[in-house]
């Protein structure tokens, strides 16, 4: 699922990438700071496992349609599960051991791909299921349904910060009309399946311990009966 | 579970390019992909040159070209934008094979696919010769935020475990007739998910207590205590030298 989101080297400018990775490293030491007083002295072990969790799942392919699968970002999944600031760190990090170890996305590239993903996407993810927060506190259904949105623009906006980078200091011929429809038109179809498996992944974490979703830290009663005892079947 | 301990796109050896630190191999591939982005795309033999700089590096560490060529692959979906850009660029055209191209398209899909090939066989080259734990170690004498180095330490160590655990509940899946083809058939492996996420989180905090119980303090010790000489750098950046006088000359005659 992650077409255009890796970015090669010398896809943008020199200066362009430069640039990106200047905001890219100042983001990450903002987010760092901001990390801890989140998770305080467990921040590193329960980052580096969520981490591990992101890692593991974007290896998980699900079928779109017979012979197309696609694996999931999990920038909206990390934003309402444990909040941006561990989020972005965790998507970060993701993207650099990719680079690093698995030649994955290029060396030069790396700033526009953290910011592209581990900041817009993640922030977009947050700031959605912020807005939405009354809705998804109120009912399971909300909260779906807020996952879903989240998931889809996180996808839609890291795909509008790579048409920004490319409007920037873009090394191709085409137009930026043409980068711009056929970006966003794709990862808006990739977003709907990123929507989709988000949502259920954020209900199946609610289900067993709602206690975990950062998103609804603070408005859980202490002691909750539900009715329907299997949707959280450990699987 | 052999957890963390090599890679996928590691090549064990001991020639002279594996036994550099990891720093400096890190700089030195950084530095080489600097010099390829910066080189004008018309000129062409330049990045022939850089080329062989590499092959000269993979026969330094005994890496089969074969083995490199096949892994370079991991590239093709970056450069799908590339092969767009011949039939979408501007005037002026060519004709090849009765189809009309773009002259300046083709020169745009030329530069996107040099450089990030030799961006990929760049990345492979510093992969395939450093193991996992020293490139932490590298990372931690570049003086990576100590938070970032730790939380990818842990990451790296469990990342087979958690790995481990979402192959064994796909094979549960399987193994109890799921056979999922289109998208709305997707809840059962997004449950999985959300349970593993659980698993995780809950795996994260065993391993917490685990390390207080062990002395954890904060941060990583440090596991070696060699020191990086200047020899090793000199070493390390011959190759970047050949490489920024190719994206010198390239610089210049372009």
């Amino acid at each position: 699922m992650a077409l255009a989101m890796h970015m090669s080297d010398g896809l943008v400018s020199p200066q362009t990438a430069l640039v990106f990775g200047v905001i890219a490293a100042i983001g990450l030491a903002i987010a760092a700071s901001r990390a801890r007083s989140d998770l305080d002295d467990r921040t590193a072990p329960m980052a580096g496992l969520v981490t591990a969790f992101v890692f593991a799942v974007q290896m998980i392919n699900f079928p779109i349609l017979p012979g197309a699968s696609g694996h999931l970002l999990g920038g909206a999944i990390v934003a309402i599960l444990v909040g941006p600031w561990v989020g972005s760190i965790c998507i970060a990090i993701v993207l650099v051991v990719q680079a690093l170890l698995f030649a994955d996305g290029g060396l030069t590239a790396l700033g526009t791909s953290i910011v592209n993903m581990a900041f817009l996407g993640v922030f977009t993810a947050y700031g959605v299921a912020l807005v939405l927060r009354r809705f998804a506190r109120r009912s399971r259904a909300g909260l779906l349904v807020t996952a879903f949105v989240a998931a889809l623009l996180n996808v839609v906006v890291a795909s509008l910060g790579f048409v920004l980078q490319y409007a920037v200091g873009g090394a191709g011929e085409v137009g930026l009309g043409t980068v711009f429809a056929l970006m966003v038109g794709l990862h808006t179809l990739i977003g709907v399946g990123e929507g989709v498996i988000t949502a259920a992944t954020i209900g199946a974490v609610a289900a067993t311990r709602p206690d975990l979703v950062y998103l609804l830290r603070g408005s859980r009663p202490p002691v909750e009966v539900r009715g329907r005892r299997t949707e959280g079947a450990p699987s | 579970m052999g957890a963390g301990h090599s890679h996928p796109l590691y090549l064990a050896g001991t020639s002279a390019v594996h036994r550099l630190p990891a720093e400096v191999k890190i700089v030195a591939a950084f530095l080489g992909v600097v010099c390829v982005v910066i080189t004008p795309r018309e000129a062409f033999a330049v990045f022939g040159g850089y080329l062989l700089v590499l092959a000269g590096v993979w026969v330094c560490a005994r890496i089969p070209l074969g083995w490199i060529a096949r892994r370079s692959l991991i590239e093709a979906p970056f450069v799908v934008l590339a092969v767009l850009l011949p039939f979408t660029g501007g005037a002026p055209s060519v004709e090849w094979l009765g189809v009309s191209l773009s002259e300046p398209g083709l020169l745009a899909a030329w530069n996107i696919l040099v450089k990030g090939t030799l961006g990929v066989l760049t990345s492979l080259t510093l992969a395939a010769t450093t193991p996992l734990r020293d490139l932490l170690l590298g990372l931690q004498r570049l003086r990576a935020p100590s938070l970032v180095v730790t939380i990818a330490t842990l990451m790296l160590r469990y990342v087979d475990v958690i790995a481990g655990e979402a192959r064994r509940m796909r094979l549960a899946r399987i193994a109890r007739g799921h056979d999922p083809r289109f998208l709305w058939q997707v809840g059962a492996t997004a449950r999985g998910v959300g349970a593993l996420f659980v698993r995780s989180y809950e795996r994260g905090e065993r391993v917490h207590l685990a390390m207080l119980s062990r002395g954890w303090a904060g941060e990583m010790p440090r596991l070696s205590d060699a020191v990086t000489r200047r020899r090793d750098w000199l070493v390390g950046l011959s190759p970047v030298a050949l490489a920024a006088a190719l994206a010198v000359t390239g610089l210049v005659t372009a």
